[in-house]
């Protein structure tokens, strides 16, 4: 009877696909199809030519191979890169406007775009495959001289700010899926933080995945200026299907002198059956740079769908005392496979990193940290700091980790600790004699592994998270 | 309550229970003796429901076949188990532990789940009543806790989800005279005419505060000898060895 119990819990729960009309760009990568990107989000020429010029690098450059997970090569020709709800295409000025469709699927995956106006303190930007659908809460944000809006609305209205930063962190030449993205991306958030302001409220992106066949390529820009400070989320989901679908976006953040940016992330994308069918390739480059001193940016991750999860949000840490921060939480059941973890660039004097990762893996599932720790010679009195847990399920599953630890200077100090545990029988049977059953038993000992990471996640979106911990293991014991 | 008749227990093809026979009566509590290796602590493990036993024999709680029922049920019923090696859980915070642990006792038996506030008057009432210093409640399960710290947090554990039938399983080992003291009053002011008590022990020590309505003597997974507390103090002077 608990086996049944087990695998109706189980189902992906945000895994129904909404029936909706939309525009696509013909299948297949080049020039025409990023032409019809750009003239459908009547982009200006410099975008064009900047997108052009990442394509022309990507037919020279091959997909890298180092990763543990591998997968069979993807068609790119295959693909269709934009899609959008035909209602969108008069881009809708107000929720009132919004295909009540596209309203009801976010209400389905628990983000109300319009209860969220009135009720909480969140403001959510909704990109639905290839276009943002809706942000929220503008009004009161403009009032502080913040800027929220989708990148494609930023590029029309902001392209001075645009043309600075975009690219800055993450150039097109950068690696075959950041110049991918460079030449391909659709929509994604833009943030800007003017001088001296902290944000008052949570700023979010909800990103869906909708239709099939469909590459999604976001790409998301934070500036936060001087003394200025945000505390950004993003969450993910897609249907359920055989097939499996890339995610490749680009995530740049740039703080300038003593600003601070909080990411944090709740990446729920189809993991795929339980036979490792289906699922999300989420192929994602994230990087800040600390260009300003006494600037901070402090990844946060909580990574439990995707087939296969490869991304490493990183911090270049340009500024004197500036401080790099990346806690994450990568779990994979069944036939999910992660590498994941950070680069800690250290390039100013007495920077700052942290490194806190837990991987937890169950099932016939895979798990990889992989991280650089990269002091330079003139990050002098730097310090790193980097613990690394991995937690096993079962015997048929797998965790490694492969530090890269460089100090180029005598004054600096790395420290690595890690360790790998299994989860312990006599832990269970010790919840269970309090009654706990064998479920909220695991939940509780992996959000308690957990803990140091969860806790580092808003206080709105840190329950939600422990829930998620426990739902992405239910079944993998007993 | 309890009724155990011709109780053979083995672990990986070993025999340790070799046909144990034991009537507890609700109100009774009773003490098993023994040596070590006599099968103390696998009958707990058996009465808990842990799992890699092999089982033969009657083993009956309150008219139910005990056989047939997961651990986290029979604690549901009623049955608590003081473990001789608490486990520590790290980051899981003691009082949220014993909250999910009660709500979750309390919705099987249909009553109201208690919200924070209640939990923490309940918790601040118990724990003062054993004396126990509530700061360890708010520090991680067991992690860093002394010998002595972990057996009073089973106890008050006990307190706190008022079981019908607890089982101590050498609760008393390596504990100073405060703190055996502290565990015999938990005891003691836990019993009543409903709940009765099996407080498994190597010494008679524990037994000078709680006063048994029977001692039995376990010896290679049988039970040897039945009698009143007397018989331990006998114990205490003539040991074990004796008996076979």
């Amino acid at each position: 009877m608990k086996q049944q119990e087990l695998k109706k819990s189980k189902e992906y729960k945000y895994g129904f696909t909404t029936d909706i009309e939309s525009i696509k760009a013909p299948k297949g990568l080049n020039e025409d199809v990023i032409k019809f990107i750009s003239k459908i989000k009547k982009e200006p020429k410099w975008m064009l030519e900047w997108r052009l010029k990442a394509f022309k690098r990507l037919k020279n450059i091959k997909e890298p191979n180092w990763q543990k997970p591998k997968y069979p090569k993807i068609d790119y020709q295959n693909l269709y890169y934009y899609s959008a709800p035909k209602s969108s295409k008069n881009k809708p000025k107000s929720l009132d406007e919004i295909d009540p469709k596209i309203l009801e699927t976010y209400e389905k995956l628990g983000i109300p775009l319009k209860e969220q106006e009135k009720l909480s303190g969140v403001a959510v930007d909704a990109v639905f495959d290839s276009v943002s659908v809706a942000t929220t809460f503008k009004d009161k944000l403009t009032e502080k001289g913040i800027i929220f809006c989708s990148i494609s609305e930023a590029i029309q209205k902001h392209p001075e700010l645009v043309r600075k930063y975009l690219g800055s962190v993450i150039p097109i030449t950068d690696h075959y899926f950041a110049t991918l993205n460079s030449a391909v991306f659709t929509d994604g958030s833009f943030v800007y933080i003017p001088e001296g302001v902290r944000c008052p409220m949570e700023l979010s992106t909800y990103f869906r995945i909708n239709s099939s066949e469909t590459g999604q390529f976001e790409r998301t820009l934070i500036i936060a200026d001087k003394g200025s400070y945000v505390s950004y989320l993003e969450g993910c989901t897609a249907p359920m299907r055989d097939e499996n679908q890339l995610h490749a976006a680009n995530v740049e953040l740039i703080a300038l002198d003593d600003a601070e940016i909080k990411y944090s992330t709740v990446q729920n994308w189809y993991p795929g059956d339980k036979n490792g069918k289906g699922g999300i390739y989420n192929f994602v480059t994230k990087r800040g740079a600390c260009r300003g001193k006494n600037s901070k940016i402090s990844w946060t991750q909580v990574e439990t769908g995707s087939a296969i999860t490869w991304k490493y949000p990183s911090c270049i840490l340009q500024g004197d005392n500036s401080v790099g921060e990346f806690y994450s939480i990568a779990i994979t059941n069944n036939y999910q496979k992660a590498d994941t973890g950070t680069k800690m660039i250290h390039i100013g004097k007495n920077t700052k990193s942290r490194i806190i990762s837990k991987g937890i893996s169950a099932g016939n599932a895979d798990n990889t940290y992989r991280g650089l720790v990269d002091i330079s010679k003139k990050a002098l009195n730097s310090r790193n700091y980097t613990q690394c847990d991995s937690l096993l399920m079962g015997n048929k599953c797998g965790a490694h980790t492969v530090p890269y630890i460089k100090n180029k200077n005598y004054s600096s100090i790395v420290e690595h600790e890690a360790t790998t545990s299994k989860i312990n029988e006599d832990q269970l049977y010790y919840c269970n004699q309090r009654g706990l059953n064998q479920e909220d038993a695991i939940s509780l000992i992996v959000n308690g592994f957990c803990k140091e990471v969860l806790q580092q996640l808003p206080m709105e979106f840190a329950v939600e998270a422990q829930k998620l911990v426990g739902i992405s293991l239910e079944g993998s014991v007993g | 309550m309890l009724k155990i008749k011709n109780l053979q227990a083995s672990i990986n093809k070993k025999l340790i229970l070799k046909g144990l026979n034991l009537n507890i009566k609700e109100g009774e509590l009773h003490a098993i003796m023994g040596p070590n290796g006599s099968g103390k602590s696998t009958l707990a493990n058996v009465l808990s429901g842990k799992s890699g036993y092999e089982i033969s024999g009657e083993l009956k709680f309150q008219g139910e076949n005990l056989k047939e029922i997961s651990v986290e049920e029979r604690a549901r019923k009623g049955i608590f188990l003081a473990f001789q090696y608490p486990l520590e859980i790290p980051g899981v915070n003691t009082n949220n532990f014993l909250k999910t642990s009660l709500n979750s006792v309390r919705k099987a038996k249909g009553e109201k789940e208690l919200d924070a506030l209640a939990f923490l008057k309940l918790v601040k009432e118990k724990s003062s009543e054993l004396g126990i210093d509530e700061k360890i409640l708010s520090r991680q399960l067991n992690v860093g806790f002394s010998g002595g710290e972990k057996k009073k947090n089973e106890i008050l554990q006990m307190k706190i989800l008022n079981p019908n039938f607890s089982i101590l399983d050498e609760t008393d080992s390596g504990l100073d005279i405060d703190a055996l003291k502290i565990i015999a009053q938990g005891v003691n002011t836990s019993r009543d005419k409903k709940k009765s008590f099996l407080v498994i022990t190597h010494y008679q020590r524990l037994l000078d505060y709680i006063k048994p309505d029977f001692v039995h003597v376990l010896s290679e997974g049988r039970i040897v000898k039945t009698g009143c507390s007397e018989l331990a103090q006998e114990l205490e002077k003539t040991g074990y060895q004796k008996l076979n």
